[in-house]
């Protein structure tokens, strides 16, 4: 443009004049692209917000062009991602962009938070930007968990009735509830298609509408200025400050900061297409056959640690804390900037926030983790069709031997592990010998207890004694089995009572 | 308006026309209020089809899906042996494919006495399976365990597996079956509906009265 002559105005100049005339989009554009930047804040930090836009804009564009195979009919809905996967040219890599994305946007819209909360940019004057955030990760969440019920799996379906389950708890209003959930008495055809209205047009539509209003903010308040020990927020003077600063040194968004978010953005695009392309699309796993069982239904990475947390809570208190959690949590986050909207920004003078951010970050990582490998499952596979490993039968008399029968044959392993192989729901018994005594065995077995089903009508007297027989073989290599003293004790004092009955009367 | 005016007839003239104007502005305020409450008025009459349109599931009571459907003949179920049975619901709608089937669990317990347990796990609804050998109901999600009666035996249920009410109609199984069975359904103040051996129930709290090897905590 700088070349041109402004005398002789060249024919897309006068094209772009025509438009600008009547559109007078231009003007404001420019200046909001070239708004004033504080210099420090044009950082590698800042780059997750634009990349979470970016993202949500690839999940937009793979999301309209997956809508023109997939079917959203429960009749229909798993042969239409089997269609795309085998049969349409690409469909396989489109989804995977889609799934892949999604993961992504989790991802960096949880350090977009992350990194927000620790440069204190929710503080005045950006309460509300963060609220509106706050509400973006909610829908976000939303999104990743209704997407995953349009697979419409085995694990959309038994997903969709954990879903159902938790929201029959609700007091009162439960039962309710769940029929607006599920669009009728099961799982079935209206479940899918509210789910696919939510994914595809309720809550998009919200979220689109929210980022606008969230990047206007950002666009209208300015972006946070890079923060340092000691500089307070303070509501009296802050705005004043801000606009010193960046009047002063800031530099324009447009290109002088944008290249590091272009970059950034490119980099992510990048990798979600290496992620599609290297491990493919998401599923779908068996089909959605409500008479198929032999299933272990799990949810999406995102949500492993709900999964997790469902296993550990105790009976009485699962319900409260489903209900209550979630409130407190959200809530929090909600009120966290009119809390906290003035004070230090940065994060060496705000040790709790520190300390907070690490300790939610290990606790969902723990439990996350825990959910890759589900310890508290049994192994659903019984282990009564495999041969006894051969170390389990050498050296024992004919009782134990009976009794390592029985471990296989009763489907003890599905919950206890011998020389690692086995579930985890219980203690594994390598060494069981040397922890209790025959006595607490057969007690332990018979009567359970301590998470353990009891087995006292699924063992017969003589099941028992061999089981038991052969468990008191488990002490580890060079370790005695546990004794009960107390018997020995009797066994001596009845020897002793025997030896001298004189004695003994006149006690 | 343009009008040329003499000059000393301007400004009488101009308090006219404003005070014409300001009268004129306020009845159109007022017609601007008036078409708002109007439009509130035609957006709550609109909001009952919408609305109904949207909770119509919700509003409709959970038992009147209910009917009784058949698991097929007796004999299918021999005695002392619990198998795994299916049916079509009793609701299904065009777009359903195979979801409308559900299935369950019968436990043959002898002669006419049966239960029929819902196969889904009364902590979050996950799909037991019966393992024979062991004589217990395991949830492949978080580790649920149910004894043969469908009584909770470990894990994170808190209360046994929920039972559909049955009855022998000629040769047919048949049971009374139609919404999801959730907590909502048959809460844990219900008492289950067969109970083996009649064991008295405490209905406090729906767990059977009687000495079960889980008095432990578990």
């Amino acid at each position: 443009m700088a070349s041109m002559k402004p005398n002789k105005p060249s024919a897309v100049h006068s094209a772009y004049a025509w438009f600008e005339r009547r559109l007078g989009l231009a003007k404001p554009l420019m200046e909001a692209a070239q708004h004033p930047t504080p210099e420090r804040s044009a950082s590698w930090w800042y780059v997750f917000g634009s990349a979470a836009t970016v993202l949500l804009t690839l999940q937009v564009v793979t999301g309209i062009l997956l809508a023109l195979v997939y079917t959203p009919s429960a009749a229909e809905a798993w042969s239409s991602l089997q269609f795309l996967n085998h049969n349409v040219t690409l469909g396989w890599f489109l989804r995977a962009m889609h799934g892949w994305g999604s993961d992504f946007m989790i991802a960096i819209v949880l350090i977009h938070l992350v990194q927000v909360f620790m440069f204190g940019a929710y503080k005045f004057p950006r309460e509300l930007t963060w609220i509106v955030g706050v509400f973006l990760l909610v829908l976000t969440l939303g999104m990743a968990f209704t997407g995953q019920v349009l697979r419409f799996d085995q694990d959309a379906y038994w997903g969709l009735g954990i879903g159902a389950s938790i929201v029959s708890r609700v007091p009162w209003l439960g039962g309710p509830l769940v029929r607006l959930m599920l669009g009728g008495p099961i799982i079935a055809g209206p479940t899918l298609s509210r789910f696919f209205t939510l994914h595809v047009f309720v809550i998009p539509g919200i979220l689109l509408a929210l980022v606008g209003l969230h990047i206007w903010m950002v666009l209208r308040l300015g972006i946070n200025e890079w923060p340092m020990p000691g500089r307070i927020v303070s509501k009296a003077t802050y705005e004043h400050e801000y606009h010193e600063q960046t009047a002063k040194a800031g530099i324009p968004f447009v290109p002088d900061a944008a290249w590091k978010d272009a970059v950034f953005a490119a980099a992510i695009i990048l990798a979600v297409m290496a992620c599609a392309a290297l491990l493919g699309p998401i599923g779908p796993s068996g089909q959605p056959d409500p008479t198929i069982i032999q299933t272990a239904p799990k949810p999406d990475f995102a949500f492993l640690w709900i999964y997790a947390v469902l296993a550990y809570l105790p009976a009485d208190l699962e319900t409260p804390f489903l209900f209550i959690a979630p409130v407190v949590v959200i809530g929090a986050m909600l009120l966290l900037p009119l809390v906290a909207g003035e004070g230090e920004k940065h994060w060496s003078r705000r040790p709790v926030a520190v300390l907070m951010v690490a300790i939610i970050a290990v606790t969902l990582g723990v439990f996350t983790q825990l959910g890759t490998y589900v310890p508290w499952s049994p192994v659903m596979d019984a282990w009564s069709g495999d041969p006894i490993p051969v170390t389990y039968l050498e050296h024992r008399t004919p009782l134990e031997r009976q009794g390592a029968l029985v471990f296989q044959n009763k489907q003890c392993r599905d919950c206890h592990s011998l020389g690692g192989v086995g579930g985890m729901r219980g203690p594994a018994l390598d060494s069981i010998a040397t922890r209790m005594t025959e006595d607490e065995m057969i007690r332990q077995v018979l009567q359970g207890g301590g998470n353990m089903p009891a087995y006292g009508n699924a063992l017969n007297p003589a099941e028992t004694r061999a089981l038991v027989a052969f468990l008191k073989t488990l002490h580890g290599k060079d370790l005695a089995p546990a004794v009960n003293a107390s018997r020995d004790l009797e066994h001596a004092t009845a020897m002793h009572v025997a030896a001298s009955p004189v004695t003994s009367r006149t006690q | 308006m343009s009008t040329p005016h003499e000059p000393g007839a301007q400004a009488p003239a101009q308090q006219a026309s404003s005070a014409t104007h300001s009268a004129l502005h306020s009845r159109r305020a007022f017609l601007f209020k008036l078409s708002l409450l109007l439009n509130g008025a035609v957006g709550a009459v609109l909001a009952v089809p919408i609305l109904g349109y949207i909770f119509g599931p919700a509003l409709r009571k959970s038992s009147s899906y209910n009917a009784w459907v058949s698991l097929g003949p007796v004999g299918n179920f021999p005695e002392g042996e619990t198998r795994l049975a299916d049916y079509l619901n009793t609701v299904s709608t065009v777009s359903d494919g195979m979801t409308d089937k559900v299935a369950c669990w019968v436990r043959h317990i002898e002669g006419g006495k049966f239960q029929v347990f819902a196969i889904n796990c009364a902590h979050l609804g996950c799909p037991v399976r019966w393992f024979a050998q062991s004589r217990l109901f395991l949830c492949p999600c978080h580790g649920g365990a149910y004894y043969e009666d469908g009584a909770r035996a470990s894990g994170p249920p808190e209360r046994g597996l929920f039972e559909y009410e049955y009855t022998i109609a000629g040769d047919t199984l048949m049971i009374h079956a139609g919404a999801m069975p959730t907590l909502a359904t048959q809460a844990c103040v219900k008492k289950p509906l067969i109970q083996i051996e009649q064991t008295p129930v405490d209905v406090a709290n729906g767990k059977p009265a009687a000495e079960r090897s889980t008095a432990w905590p578990a």
